[in-house]
């Protein structure tokens, strides 16, 4: 059974089709990449799942549920959480606080004007970030985070409400070879124990090849390819767009 | 009511709109390439009016009057240029707030330098060489002057719009005003294009001002009049946009028309003088504006907003020495009377420094931690106040019921007003608040059956056993401690750190199912309801109320206390109001021009301390620590 269905989907800004005519599916449990070159279309896409954006036309189903004109929070209620390309945490508040903050928000706990927040769902966020290797920063400010670390606090905050599917737009951008191995096999790991569907974009091919379970390729707004790493691999037409733009895939992995 | 009085009325609001087009298109041109809100350009209108003013009358004749304006619009124009290059260059990468709170200043500082100039007295200008006449239009009579003026508007809009695309400059204006890092790339020499844009905007200012002294006498409190009516215009328009400016003029002054024109309509079962709706009007076109089309009939989304200077640090619960110091801070606040007992002024002054701190704390509610900077606050107090006074003057309320009564007054008009306030961000934001307060201003002022008009309502006087000075004392001290510590309450409790994200982060708040639009809301209602307590402790502290102590000014004292103290502390408003109100009431009101002074002290404030006091201070002790 697929959990996300996307068909046809359609975003044009001003004269640009960012996206075009796109369809494809998330089965339950699978950890799918979307990769692409710069500017194909990518966060569109994203931003236009989890309602951030409009699509001009197509259907974006979950669950069984059309997404279409829902506001973001709404759709974050029904089961989906995300990262953003550009990480954005709340940056007046300790690392521990973010959590709790959408712990809070899960709890529709968020009119209270009483008790302190800092007692609220602090185990809870303790243990989510102890999955992502941060619960030694908790109580440090976010805004002093290494970049790659604000990117674990991201996917602490998006797994608070227990999302059934993770949108994760570059989740490793700015991050070492080795750091972003990492939090890729973390994500892997997430989504065998707890069986969360993933939507990921990632530059470096080593990782998509190596981690996902299936591939996707968007170029200029198209779908030009859906299948495994050996076959998006020895697909003419990938290579054409990742040659045709004068890097070769292990190029792309560096940049 | 007929016809003809409508199309006599539809031709005569196009010579308002003129007016209203030349002082707002010079703010929009002003913004859309520097992106700062010119809260002086009401300011330059004004000095416009008087300079003209001056020539028209030392020169005379036509050579005086057409002569006069032309050279008063390149006096201004040079003005403006020396404004640029002297004060708004140091501050363009500073935080909007502070731009606002700078331009604000020189607000302050030109009025006085007005009064200095050219005394107090209303100075009625002579009336146009050649252009004396009327013709009949519609069996009325037709000033030929303001056919003159309904053809000045657009044509300064064709020769604007002449200017920006056949010339060098004018194109580089409009690419700055699409994009402005594209400037940059261009290699052009930025500096040389602010300062000449700023010129331009000044010029038109001052054209539109000595337009005017034929129409109406030069007074002081055109500046801040007319900067309301061109906030409404900009904002309606679409800032940056020159066209939307002059649509926007022509759609505001024609519906005014239509109110004037309407005159008192008998609906059966009552009467409706539209002819003192003016004013709401006004409010009801921008409002359907800005909910249909946030930017403006012609305007577009600004780019990404501006972040606040300094990063914050995250809230920490009170140390046992602050609270220790808080409570010896309150034992000396309650031993007040007692310590005091020798100068009975001394209360006097514990009363307005509380009530400070109390409107200080509920306006750093929104503006701090819910990122939204109201240039409106009186609103809320003065709704509080004329709530609670107008219960006393008309239904002989006692002060308990009148107390109450405040701030759900305010609470009333806080959700009407915050309504629209969230769905704007940044300048618009500004902007919008102190349009609204603008709007109640005007509307106590208007109302003369109701609240009084300009005498405002007087004999509110507090009833036992609050009617002793200290009692009064206590009770404002009781009030004024409640709504801090409610506040504080709240911004430790979920919802405070809901409206913190919502302002660290909008779209990270969105995705994790926070609604930032109705938590802003809440807390701008939760705002005015507080302000709304101190208003109507105002009115009974001073026995009275009216229009000039709910004006602008009002909310720029707030702005001042809070940038005092430091935006992103919890003390600092608290500290914040104390040292000003003690400050306005022994420095500033021993002289006359204490405008221009407390002017001063907040081009020192944004220039030199952005941090304020308590934010300095920590920062000092930070410093210190890290030494040791
Ligand atoms: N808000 C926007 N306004 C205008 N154009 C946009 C906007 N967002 C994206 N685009 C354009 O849409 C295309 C796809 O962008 P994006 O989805 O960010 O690509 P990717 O994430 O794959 O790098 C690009 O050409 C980009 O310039
Ligand atoms: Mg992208």
């Amino acid at each position: 059974m697929s959990d996300l269905v996307i068909r046809q989907l359609s975003k044009s800004f001003g004269g640009v089709r960012a996206v075009n005519d796109v369809s494809f599916a998330i089965k339950r449990g699978e950890f799918l990449a979307l990769i692409g070159p710069n500017g194909a279309g990518k966060s569109t896409c994203f931003n236009m799942i989890n309602g951030q954006l409009q699509p001009d036309s197509g259907e974006i189903m979950f669950e069984g549920t059309p997404l279409r004109g829902k506001k973001p929070r709404d759709i974050w209620r029904l089961g989906i959480g995300r990262t953003f390309q550009v990480a954005a945490t709340f940056n007046s508040m300790t690392v521990i606080e973010n959590v709790q903050m959408a712990l809070i928000s899960h709890a529709s706990q968020v009119y209270r004007l009483w008790k302190p927040a800092r007692a609220l769902h602090r185990e809870r966020a303790l243990e989510l970030l102890a999955q992502v290797g941060m619960q030694d920063a908790a109580d440090r400010p976010s805004r002093e985070l290494a970049y790659g670390d604000v990117k674990r606090v991201e996917l602490a905050i998006a797994l608070a409400n227990e999302p059934r599917l993770l949108l994760m737009d570059e989740p490793t951008a700015g991050m070492a070879p080795k750091e972003r191995n990492d939090l890729i096999a973390l994500v892997k790991r997430l989504v065998i124990e707890r069986g969360i569907s993933v939507l990921f974009t990632e530059h470096s091919m080593d990782v998509v090849f190596a981690f996902a379970d299936r591939i996707i390729v968007l170029a200029r707004g198209k779908l030009i390819a859906d299948g495994d790493a050996r076959s998006i691999r020895d697909n003419p037409q990938v290579q054409e767009v990742y040659f045709g733009t004068g890097k070769t895939f292990k190029a792309e992995a560096r940049s | 009511m007929n016809l003809n009085a409508f199309v006599f009325q539809a031709v005569n609001g196009l010579s308002s709109a003129s007016g209203l087009f030349l002082v707002a298109v010079g703010l929009s041109l002003i913004f859309g390439v520097t992106r700062i809100v010119n809260i002086a350009h009401g300011s330059l209108y004004m000095l416009g009016t008087y300079i003209a003013y001056s020539v028209a009358t030392k020169l005379g004749g036509a050579l005086g009057f057409w002569g006069g304006i032309v050279l008063t619009a390149i006096l201004v124009g040079i003005l403006g240029a020396i404004i640029e290059v002297l004060l708004l260059r140091r501050i363009y990468r500073a935080p909007e707030l502070f731009q606002l709170l700078a331009t604000f200043a020189l607000v302050l500082v030109f009025n006085d330098a007005a009064l200095w100039i050219w005394g107090p007295e209303d100075l009625l200008g002579p009336r146009a060489p050649g252009l004396t006449g009327s013709i009949e239009l519609l069996g009325r009579r037709l000033p030929t002057y303001d056919i003159f003026l309904i053809v000045v508007g657009p044509a300064v809009l064709l020769l604007l719009h002449m200017a920006l695309s056949k010339t060098r400059f004018g194109r580089l204006m409009r690419a700055a005003t699409q994009d402005r890092e594209m400037v940059g790339a261009l290699g052009v020499n930025q500096a040389m294009l602010f300062t000449g844009v700023f010129a331009l905007g000044a010029m038109l200012a001052g054209l539109g001002g000595a337009l005017q002294i034929a129409r109406e006498p030069a007074t002081l409190t055109t500046d801040l009049n007319v900067i309301g009516d061109a906030f409404v215009v900009v904002v309606v328009g679409g800032m940056g946009s020159i066209t939307g400016a002059y649509v926007a003029a022509v759609l505001i002054a024609e519906v005014k028309a239509l109110c004037i024109a309407l005159g008192i309509v008998d609906f059966g079962l009552f009467t409706v003088n539209f002819s003192k709706m003016t004013l709401v009007a006004e409010f009801l076109v921008m409002a359907i504006v800005l909910i249909t089309r946030p930017y403006g009939l012609l305007g577009r989304e600004q780019g990404a907003v501006r972040s606040v200077a300094e990063p914050e640090e995250p809230l920490r619960p009170a140390t046992t020495a602050t609270k220790i110091g808080g409570l010896i801070v309150l034992f000396v606040l309650i031993a007040m009377p007692l310590i005091a007992q020798g100068s009975p002024y001394t209360l006097v002054l514990g009363i307005d420094v509380l009530i400070a701190i109390l409107f200080a704390a509920s306006l750093h509610f929104i503006m701090g931690p819910g990122g939204m900077h109201s240039f409106g606050h009186a609103a809320y107090f003065g709704l509080g106040a004329y709530g609670a006074a107008l219960l006393v003057k008309w239904f002989a309320a006692p002060m308990g019921v009148a107390l109450a009564a405040a701030p759900l007054v305010a609470l009333m008009g806080a959700l009407l007003f915050g309504w629209f306030a969230v769905r704007l961000s940044g300048v618009y934001l500004a902007m919008l608040t102190l349009a609204f307060a603008q709007i109640v201003w005007a509307a106590v002022f208007q109302w003369e059956t109701l609240t009084g008009g300009s005498n405002g309502v007087l004999g509110v006087w507090p009833s036992a056993p609050f009617e002793s000075r200290p009692a009064f004392y206590y009770l404002t001290l009781a009030l004024a401690a409640l709504g801090v510590f409610l506040i504080r309450r709240f911004l430790f409790a979920p919802f405070g750190y809901a409206m913190r994200a919502g302002r660290d982060s909008p779209l990270r708040a969105e995705a994790i199912g926070l609604d930032v639009k109705r938590i802003h809301w809440l807390a701008f209602a939760i705002a005015g309801c507080i302000c709304g307590v101190a208003g109507g402790l105002f009115a009974f502290a001073k026995g009275s109320i009216s229009p000039e102590t709910i004006a602008v000014s009002r909310s720029i004292d707030g702005l001042v206390m809070v940038l005092l103290g430091g935006l992103q502390t919890l003390s600092g408003p608290i500290v914040g109001a104390s040292v000003f109100a003690v400050l306005q009431d022994s420095v500033m009101r021993s002289t006359e021009y204490w405008r221009a002074l407390l002017g001063g002290v907040i081009l020192l404030l944004v220039l030199a301390f952005p941090a304020g006091i308590v934010g300095g201070l920590a920062k000092l002790f930070a410093r210190r620590k890290a030494a040791s």
